[in-house]
Protein backbone atom coordinates (compact mmCIF):
# COMPACT_ATOMS: atom_id res chain seq x y z
CA UNK A 1 0.00 0.00 0.00
CA UNK A 2 1.51 3.30 -1.02
CA UNK A 3 1.13 5.92 1.64
CA UNK A 4 -0.70 8.81 0.03
CA UNK A 5 0.39 12.11 1.50
CA UNK A 6 -1.87 13.72 4.08
CA UNK A 7 -1.89 17.40 4.77
CA UNK A 8 0.22 18.23 7.86
CA UNK A 9 -2.77 18.82 10.15
CA UNK A 10 -4.44 15.55 9.31
CA UNK A 11 -1.10 13.77 9.50
CA UNK A 12 -0.59 15.12 13.01
CA UNK A 13 -4.00 13.76 14.05
CA UNK A 14 -3.14 10.37 12.56
CA UNK A 15 0.19 10.42 14.41
CA UNK A 16 -1.50 11.36 17.68
CA UNK A 17 -3.87 8.41 17.42
CA UNK A 18 -1.12 5.98 16.56
CA UNK A 19 1.07 7.15 19.41
CA UNK A 20 -1.49 5.84 21.90
CA UNK A 21 -2.40 2.36 23.06
CA UNK A 22 -5.79 1.05 21.95
CA UNK A 23 -8.06 2.11 24.75
CA UNK A 24 -6.66 5.61 24.95
CA UNK A 25 -7.42 6.06 21.26
CA UNK A 26 -11.09 5.84 22.16
CA UNK A 27 -10.53 8.51 24.80
CA UNK A 28 -8.91 10.75 22.20
CA UNK A 29 -11.86 10.17 19.88
CA UNK A 30 -14.16 11.11 22.75
CA UNK A 31 -12.23 14.37 23.21
CA UNK A 32 -12.61 15.12 19.51
CA UNK A 33 -16.35 14.50 19.80
CA UNK A 34 -16.56 17.07 22.59
CA UNK A 35 -14.70 19.63 20.50
CA UNK A 36 -16.96 19.56 17.46
CA UNK A 37 -18.03 23.19 16.92
CA UNK A 38 -21.78 23.84 16.98
CA UNK A 39 -23.60 24.70 13.77
CA UNK A 40 -23.68 28.40 12.95
CA UNK A 41 -27.14 29.95 13.12
CA UNK A 42 -27.55 30.15 9.37
CA UNK A 43 -27.60 26.35 9.24
CA UNK A 44 -29.29 25.70 12.53
CA UNK A 45 -32.20 27.87 11.34
CA UNK A 46 -32.41 26.41 7.85
CA UNK A 47 -31.71 22.73 8.04
CA UNK A 48 -32.70 22.17 4.43
CA UNK A 49 -29.22 23.45 3.55
CA UNK A 50 -27.60 20.50 5.30
CA UNK A 51 -26.77 17.27 3.51
CA UNK A 52 -27.63 14.07 5.39
CA UNK A 53 -25.04 11.29 5.47
CA UNK A 54 -27.09 8.10 5.69
CA UNK A 55 -23.99 5.92 5.64
CA UNK A 56 -23.39 6.97 9.21
CA UNK A 57 -25.50 4.79 11.45
CA UNK A 58 -26.34 7.80 13.56
CA UNK A 59 -27.86 10.95 12.12
CA UNK A 60 -25.19 13.20 10.70
CA UNK A 61 -25.61 16.30 8.60
CA UNK A 62 -22.94 18.35 6.94
CA UNK A 63 -22.52 21.51 4.93
CA UNK A 64 -19.60 22.67 2.82
CA UNK A 65 -18.77 26.23 1.85
CA UNK A 66 -16.10 27.12 -0.68
CA UNK A 67 -14.99 30.75 -0.64
CA UNK A 68 -14.05 32.59 -3.85
CA UNK A 69 -10.36 32.04 -3.01
CA UNK A 70 -11.15 28.29 -2.75
CA UNK A 71 -10.88 28.09 1.03
CA UNK A 72 -13.12 25.29 2.30
CA UNK A 73 -15.29 25.54 5.41
CA UNK A 74 -16.98 22.52 6.92
CA UNK A 75 -20.01 22.34 9.20
CA UNK A 76 -21.34 19.26 10.93
CA UNK A 77 -24.22 18.33 13.11
CA UNK A 78 -24.53 15.08 15.03
CA UNK A 79 -26.40 14.43 18.27
CA UNK A 80 -24.64 14.18 21.63
CA UNK A 81 -25.89 10.60 21.82
CA UNK A 82 -23.64 9.74 18.89
CA UNK A 83 -20.15 10.54 20.19
CA UNK A 84 -18.36 8.29 17.72
CA UNK A 85 -19.98 9.96 14.74
CA UNK A 86 -19.30 13.36 16.30
CA UNK A 87 -15.70 12.34 16.86
CA UNK A 88 -15.22 11.42 13.22
CA UNK A 89 -16.83 14.66 12.07
CA UNK A 90 -14.60 16.56 14.47
CA UNK A 91 -11.47 14.87 13.09
CA UNK A 92 -12.44 15.95 9.58
CA UNK A 93 -13.16 19.45 10.85
CA UNK A 94 -9.86 19.71 12.70
CA UNK A 95 -7.94 18.25 9.78
CA UNK A 96 -9.58 19.94 6.80
CA UNK A 97 -11.52 23.08 7.72
CA UNK A 98 -9.91 26.23 6.30
CA UNK A 99 -7.73 24.41 3.79
CA UNK A 100 -7.69 25.18 0.06
CA UNK A 101 -10.09 23.06 -1.98
CA UNK A 102 -7.27 21.28 -3.80
CA UNK A 103 -5.82 20.02 -0.53
CA UNK A 104 -9.16 18.74 0.70
CA UNK A 105 -9.77 17.00 -2.64
CA UNK A 106 -6.31 15.41 -2.41
CA UNK A 107 -7.13 13.74 0.93
CA UNK A 108 -7.04 9.99 0.29
CA UNK A 109 -10.32 8.28 1.14
CA UNK A 110 -8.47 5.48 2.90
CA UNK A 111 -6.90 7.79 5.49
CA UNK A 112 -9.65 6.63 7.87
CA UNK A 113 -7.88 3.29 8.09
CA UNK A 114 -4.68 4.96 9.27
CA UNK A 115 -6.12 6.13 12.59
CA UNK A 116 -5.57 2.74 14.22
CA UNK A 117 -9.25 2.47 15.12
CA UNK A 118 -10.26 -0.52 13.02
CA UNK A 119 -9.96 -2.93 15.94
CA UNK A 120 -11.95 -0.62 18.20
CA UNK A 121 -14.69 0.71 15.98
CA UNK A 122 -16.76 -1.29 13.52
CA UNK A 123 -15.77 -1.16 9.85
CA UNK A 124 -19.20 0.20 9.00
CA UNK A 125 -18.58 3.22 11.21
CA UNK A 126 -15.22 3.85 9.63
CA UNK A 127 -16.96 3.67 6.27
CA UNK A 128 -19.30 6.33 7.63
CA UNK A 129 -16.33 8.65 8.05
CA UNK A 130 -15.11 7.81 4.55
CA UNK A 131 -18.62 8.61 3.30
CA UNK A 132 -18.49 12.03 4.99
CA UNK A 133 -15.22 12.74 3.23
CA UNK A 134 -16.59 11.51 -0.12
CA UNK A 135 -19.62 13.80 0.22
CA UNK A 136 -17.44 16.76 1.21
CA UNK A 137 -15.33 16.24 -1.89
CA UNK A 138 -18.39 15.90 -4.11
CA UNK A 139 -19.86 19.12 -2.74
CA UNK A 140 -16.59 20.94 -3.37
CA UNK A 141 -16.53 19.73 -6.95
CA UNK A 142 -20.18 20.67 -7.44
CA UNK A 143 -19.68 24.14 -6.04
CA UNK A 144 -16.61 24.79 -8.11
CA UNK A 145 -18.39 23.61 -11.26
CA UNK B 1 -28.75 -16.38 43.68
CA UNK B 2 -31.14 -14.66 41.30
CA UNK B 3 -32.69 -11.33 42.13
CA UNK B 4 -36.48 -11.06 42.40
CA UNK B 5 -38.40 -10.43 39.22
CA UNK B 6 -39.94 -7.10 38.37
CA UNK B 7 -43.64 -7.29 39.10
CA UNK B 8 -44.54 -4.24 36.97
CA UNK B 9 -48.03 -4.70 35.54
CA UNK B 10 -47.04 -4.13 31.91
CA UNK B 11 -44.56 -7.01 32.00
CA UNK B 12 -47.04 -9.54 33.31
CA UNK B 13 -48.72 -9.64 29.90
CA UNK B 14 -45.50 -10.75 28.24
CA UNK B 15 -44.79 -14.43 27.75
CA UNK B 16 -41.54 -14.31 29.75
CA UNK B 17 -41.83 -11.38 32.19
CA UNK B 18 -38.69 -12.57 33.96
CA UNK B 19 -36.65 -11.36 30.96
CA UNK B 20 -37.31 -7.67 31.47
CA UNK B 21 -36.97 -5.05 34.22
CA UNK B 22 -38.03 -1.43 34.53
CA UNK B 23 -35.83 1.54 35.36
CA UNK B 24 -37.63 1.76 38.74
CA UNK B 25 -36.71 -1.84 39.53
CA UNK B 26 -33.10 -1.30 38.52
CA UNK B 27 -32.76 1.90 40.55
CA UNK B 28 -34.06 0.01 43.56
CA UNK B 29 -31.72 -2.96 43.11
CA UNK B 30 -28.57 -1.17 41.94
CA UNK B 31 -25.69 -2.41 44.06
CA UNK B 32 -27.45 -5.59 45.20
CA UNK B 33 -25.13 -8.59 45.46
CA UNK B 34 -25.68 -10.99 42.60
CA UNK B 35 -26.55 -8.25 40.12
CA UNK B 36 -24.33 -7.03 37.31
CA UNK B 37 -25.50 -4.30 34.94
CA UNK B 38 -23.86 -4.12 31.52
CA UNK B 39 -24.20 -1.43 28.88
CA UNK B 40 -23.95 -2.40 25.24
CA UNK B 41 -24.27 0.42 22.74
CA UNK B 42 -24.33 0.92 19.05
CA UNK B 43 -22.02 3.86 19.65
CA UNK B 44 -18.87 2.46 21.23
CA UNK B 45 -17.99 5.76 22.93
CA UNK B 46 -21.30 6.36 24.63
CA UNK B 47 -20.51 4.39 27.78
CA UNK B 48 -17.49 6.64 28.38
CA UNK B 49 -19.68 9.76 28.30
CA UNK B 50 -21.62 8.46 31.32
CA UNK B 51 -23.31 5.20 32.30
CA UNK B 52 -25.52 3.75 35.00
CA UNK B 53 -23.38 3.74 38.18
CA UNK B 54 -21.52 0.47 38.53
CA UNK B 55 -22.41 -0.75 35.05
CA UNK B 56 -19.69 -2.48 33.04
CA UNK B 57 -19.24 -1.99 29.31
CA UNK B 58 -19.88 -4.88 26.96
CA UNK B 59 -18.54 -4.04 23.54
CA UNK B 60 -20.30 -5.91 20.75
CA UNK B 61 -17.58 -5.26 18.22
CA UNK B 62 -14.41 -6.05 20.12
CA UNK B 63 -15.65 -8.45 22.80
CA UNK B 64 -18.52 -10.57 21.55
CA UNK B 65 -17.02 -11.40 18.16
CA UNK B 66 -14.15 -13.69 17.31
CA UNK B 67 -11.37 -11.38 16.12
CA UNK B 68 -10.54 -13.50 13.04
CA UNK B 69 -13.41 -15.75 11.97
CA UNK B 70 -16.82 -14.22 11.36
CA UNK B 71 -18.37 -15.82 14.41
CA UNK B 72 -18.98 -15.15 18.08
CA UNK B 73 -16.54 -15.92 20.83
CA UNK B 74 -16.32 -19.59 21.77
CA UNK B 75 -16.96 -21.17 25.17
CA UNK B 76 -13.53 -20.37 26.67
CA UNK B 77 -13.66 -16.87 25.18
CA UNK B 78 -17.09 -16.20 26.64
CA UNK B 79 -16.04 -17.57 30.03
CA UNK B 80 -12.98 -15.30 30.05
CA UNK B 81 -15.05 -12.29 29.04
CA UNK B 82 -17.73 -12.86 31.67
CA UNK B 83 -15.15 -13.56 34.38
CA UNK B 84 -13.29 -10.37 33.56
CA UNK B 85 -16.54 -8.39 33.91
CA UNK B 86 -17.19 -9.95 37.28
CA UNK B 87 -20.10 -12.06 36.02
CA UNK B 88 -20.65 -15.58 37.36
CA UNK B 89 -22.99 -18.23 36.03
CA UNK B 90 -25.47 -17.37 38.81
CA UNK B 91 -25.29 -13.60 38.29
CA UNK B 92 -28.47 -11.74 37.40
CA UNK B 93 -27.26 -9.88 34.34
CA UNK B 94 -29.23 -6.80 33.29
CA UNK B 95 -28.37 -5.42 29.87
CA UNK B 96 -29.21 -2.01 28.54
CA UNK B 97 -28.07 0.26 25.75
CA UNK B 98 -28.76 3.03 23.31
CA UNK B 99 -31.19 3.12 20.41
CA UNK B 100 -34.09 1.10 21.82
CA UNK B 101 -31.73 -1.50 23.28
CA UNK B 102 -30.71 -2.55 19.80
CA UNK B 103 -27.23 -3.76 20.80
CA UNK B 104 -28.27 -4.74 24.28
CA UNK B 105 -30.71 -7.19 22.69
CA UNK B 106 -27.87 -8.44 20.53
CA UNK B 107 -25.68 -8.97 23.60
CA UNK B 108 -28.58 -10.74 25.29
CA UNK B 109 -28.97 -13.03 22.29
CA UNK B 110 -25.25 -13.89 22.40
CA UNK B 111 -25.50 -14.57 26.15
CA UNK B 112 -28.44 -16.84 25.33
CA UNK B 113 -26.27 -18.84 22.91
CA UNK B 114 -24.31 -19.76 26.02
CA UNK B 115 -27.46 -20.34 28.04
CA UNK B 116 -26.75 -17.77 30.72
CA UNK B 117 -29.55 -18.63 33.17
CA UNK B 118 -30.67 -15.15 34.23
CA UNK B 119 -30.25 -12.34 31.74
CA UNK B 120 -32.74 -9.47 31.43
CA UNK B 121 -33.22 -6.32 29.41
CA UNK B 122 -33.80 -2.91 30.93
CA UNK B 123 -37.05 -1.70 29.34
CA UNK B 124 -36.40 1.64 27.66
CA UNK B 125 -32.64 1.23 27.98
CA UNK B 126 -30.25 4.10 28.25
CA UNK B 127 -32.65 6.69 26.84
CA UNK B 128 -35.34 6.11 29.46
CA UNK B 129 -32.85 6.06 32.34
CA UNK B 130 -31.51 9.45 31.20
CA UNK B 131 -34.96 10.88 30.39
CA UNK B 132 -35.99 10.17 33.96
CA UNK B 133 -33.05 12.17 35.25
CA UNK B 134 -31.44 9.19 36.93
CA UNK B 135 -27.82 9.19 37.99
CA UNK B 136 -24.98 8.62 35.53
CA UNK B 137 -21.34 8.03 36.27
CA UNK B 138 -18.18 8.30 34.22
CA UNK B 139 -16.00 6.31 36.60
CA UNK B 140 -15.12 2.82 35.50
CA UNK B 141 -16.27 0.28 38.08
CA UNK B 142 -13.64 -1.99 39.59
CA UNK B 143 -15.25 -5.38 39.62
CA UNK B 144 -13.69 -8.41 41.15
CA UNK B 145 -12.73 -11.13 38.69
CA UNK B 146 -15.34 -13.90 38.69
CA UNK B 147 -15.02 -17.55 37.73
CA UNK B 148 -17.40 -18.19 34.86
CA UNK B 149 -17.40 -21.82 33.69
CA UNK B 150 -16.63 -22.79 30.10
CA UNK B 151 -20.00 -23.53 28.50
CA UNK B 152 -20.30 -24.71 24.91
CA UNK B 153 -22.13 -22.34 22.63
CA UNK B 154 -25.41 -23.83 21.42
CA UNK B 155 -25.99 -22.72 17.82
CA UNK B 156 -28.94 -25.05 17.26
CA UNK B 157 -31.84 -23.37 19.01
CA UNK B 158 -31.84 -19.66 18.31
CA UNK B 159 -29.28 -19.24 15.54
CA UNK B 160 -29.70 -19.98 11.83
CA UNK B 161 -27.01 -20.39 9.20
CA UNK B 162 -27.34 -19.71 5.47
CA UNK B 163 -27.84 -23.36 4.51
CA UNK B 164 -30.66 -23.61 7.05
CA UNK B 165 -32.25 -20.45 5.72
CA UNK B 166 -32.15 -21.92 2.20
CA UNK B 167 -33.95 -24.97 3.52
CA UNK B 168 -36.39 -22.68 5.31
CA UNK B 169 -37.52 -20.82 2.15
CA UNK B 170 -41.29 -20.73 1.99
CA UNK B 171 -41.67 -20.68 5.76
CA UNK B 172 -42.15 -17.56 7.89
CA UNK B 173 -39.33 -15.09 7.77
CA UNK B 174 -39.07 -11.48 8.95
CA UNK B 175 -36.69 -8.99 7.39
CA UNK B 176 -36.32 -6.28 10.04
CA UNK B 177 -34.35 -3.78 7.96
CA UNK B 178 -35.65 -0.45 6.70
CA UNK B 179 -38.04 -0.50 3.72
CA UNK B 180 -35.30 0.86 1.44
CA UNK B 181 -32.95 -1.97 2.30
CA UNK B 182 -35.78 -4.49 1.90
CA UNK B 183 -36.81 -3.41 -1.57
CA UNK B 184 -33.19 -3.17 -2.66
CA UNK B 185 -33.32 0.47 -3.63
CA UNK B 186 -30.66 1.48 -1.09
CA UNK B 187 -27.98 -0.22 -3.15
CA UNK B 188 -28.96 1.83 -6.17
CA UNK B 189 -27.69 5.18 -4.95
CA UNK B 190 -24.95 6.16 -7.39
CA UNK B 191 -21.48 7.18 -6.19
CA UNK B 192 -22.17 6.50 -2.55
CA UNK B 193 -20.53 3.88 -0.40
CA UNK B 194 -22.72 0.84 -0.07
CA UNK B 195 -23.80 -1.28 2.84
CA UNK B 196 -21.31 -4.00 2.11
CA UNK B 197 -23.47 -6.26 -0.04
CA UNK B 198 -23.14 -6.77 -3.78
CA UNK B 199 -26.85 -7.32 -4.34
CA UNK B 200 -29.85 -5.53 -2.91
CA UNK B 201 -33.26 -6.88 -2.01
CA UNK B 202 -34.54 -9.47 0.42
CA UNK B 203 -34.81 -13.21 0.92
CA UNK B 204 -37.87 -14.44 -1.02
CA UNK B 205 -40.83 -14.90 1.27
CA UNK B 206 -39.57 -12.60 4.02
CA UNK B 207 -42.03 -10.03 5.34
CA UNK B 208 -40.69 -6.57 6.11
CA UNK B 209 -41.27 -5.43 9.69
CA UNK B 210 -38.65 -2.82 10.62
CA UNK B 211 -37.30 -3.79 14.04
CA UNK B 212 -37.90 -0.45 15.77
CA UNK B 213 -41.65 -0.76 15.33
CA UNK B 214 -41.56 -2.93 18.44
CA UNK B 215 -40.39 0.08 20.44
CA UNK B 216 -42.49 2.98 21.67
CA UNK B 217 -41.43 6.63 21.57
CA UNK B 218 -39.68 6.35 24.92
CA UNK B 219 -37.66 3.32 23.72
CA UNK B 220 -39.64 0.88 25.87
CA UNK B 221 -41.18 -2.20 24.30
CA UNK B 222 -44.72 -1.83 23.07
CA UNK B 223 -47.38 -3.61 25.05
CA UNK B 224 -48.23 -7.19 24.26
CA UNK B 225 -51.46 -6.15 22.55
CA UNK B 226 -49.61 -3.66 20.34
CA UNK B 227 -46.94 -6.23 19.48
CA UNK B 228 -49.57 -8.80 18.58
CA UNK B 229 -51.25 -6.28 16.28
CA UNK B 230 -47.95 -5.87 14.42
CA UNK B 231 -46.62 -9.42 14.29
CA UNK B 232 -49.85 -11.40 14.23
CA UNK B 233 -52.18 -8.91 12.62
CA UNK B 234 -49.97 -7.27 10.04
CA UNK B 235 -47.18 -9.78 9.47
CA UNK B 236 -49.48 -12.79 9.79
CA UNK B 237 -47.26 -14.79 12.14
CA UNK B 238 -48.65 -17.21 14.66
CA UNK B 239 -46.93 -18.37 17.83
CA UNK B 240 -46.34 -21.94 16.69
CA UNK B 241 -44.55 -20.79 13.53
CA UNK B 242 -40.94 -21.65 12.92
CA UNK B 243 -39.59 -18.14 12.27
CA UNK B 244 -36.26 -16.87 10.95
CA UNK B 245 -35.38 -13.21 11.46
CA UNK B 246 -32.53 -11.32 9.83
CA UNK B 247 -31.17 -7.84 9.11
CA UNK B 248 -27.72 -6.77 7.95
CA UNK B 249 -25.43 -8.53 10.42
CA UNK B 250 -27.92 -9.93 12.91
CA UNK B 251 -28.04 -7.10 15.46
CA UNK B 252 -31.33 -5.39 14.67
CA UNK B 253 -32.92 -8.80 14.23
CA UNK B 254 -31.80 -9.78 17.74
CA UNK B 255 -34.24 -7.16 18.96
CA UNK B 256 -37.08 -8.75 16.98
CA UNK B 257 -35.92 -12.20 18.11
CA UNK B 258 -36.29 -11.00 21.71
CA UNK B 259 -39.78 -9.67 21.01
CA UNK B 260 -41.01 -12.85 19.33
CA UNK B 261 -39.31 -15.31 21.67
CA UNK B 262 -39.65 -13.64 25.04
CA UNK B 263 -42.40 -11.05 24.84
CA UNK B 264 -44.77 -12.99 22.57
CA UNK B 265 -43.54 -16.43 23.60
CA UNK B 266 -42.78 -18.04 20.24
CA UNK B 267 -40.81 -21.20 20.99
CA UNK B 268 -39.14 -21.46 17.56
CA UNK B 269 -37.38 -18.27 16.53
CA UNK B 270 -33.94 -18.24 15.04
CA UNK B 271 -31.75 -15.25 14.25
CA UNK B 272 -29.86 -15.52 10.97
CA UNK B 273 -26.80 -13.49 11.95
CA UNK B 274 -25.13 -13.89 8.57
CA UNK B 275 -28.04 -11.75 7.41
CA UNK B 276 -27.87 -9.54 4.34
CA UNK B 277 -24.10 -9.06 4.40
CA UNK B 278 -23.85 -12.81 3.78
CA UNK B 279 -26.95 -13.42 1.66
CA UNK B 280 -26.49 -10.36 -0.55
CA UNK B 281 -22.92 -11.46 -1.34
CA UNK B 282 -23.63 -15.15 -1.89
CA UNK B 283 -23.54 -16.70 -5.34
CA UNK B 284 -26.81 -18.02 -6.78
CA UNK B 285 -29.02 -17.65 -3.72
CA UNK B 286 -32.51 -16.42 -4.57
CA UNK B 287 -33.18 -12.71 -4.02
CA UNK B 288 -36.32 -10.70 -4.48
CA UNK B 289 -36.52 -6.97 -5.19
CA UNK B 290 -39.38 -4.64 -4.48
CA UNK B 291 -42.09 -4.42 -1.91
CA UNK B 292 -43.62 -7.88 -2.21
CA UNK B 293 -42.36 -10.74 -0.05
Amino acid sequence: MTAATLNPRLQEIVDDFNAMPGKERLQLLLEFSQDLPPLPDRYAEDRSRLEPVPECQSPLFLAVEVEPDATVHLFFEAPREAPTTRGFASILHAGLDGLPAEEVLATPGEFTSQLGLQDLVSPLRLRGMAAMLARIKRQIRDQRG
Amino acid sequence: MALPYDSAVKFQDYAHPQMIVSTEWLAEHLGDPGLVVAESDEDVLLYETGHIPGAVKLDWHTELNDPVTRDYVDGPGFAALMSEKGISRDTTLVLYGDRNNWWAAYALWVCSLFGHPDVRLLDGGRAKWIAEGRELSTSEPKRQQADYPVVDRDDQQIRAFASQVLAHLGQPMIDVRSPGEYTGELLHMPDYPQEGALRGGHIPGATNVPWARAAAEDATFRTRAELEAIYHGEAGLSPDDDVVVYCRIGERSSHTWFVLQHLLGYPHVRNYDGSWTEWGNSVRVPIRRGENP
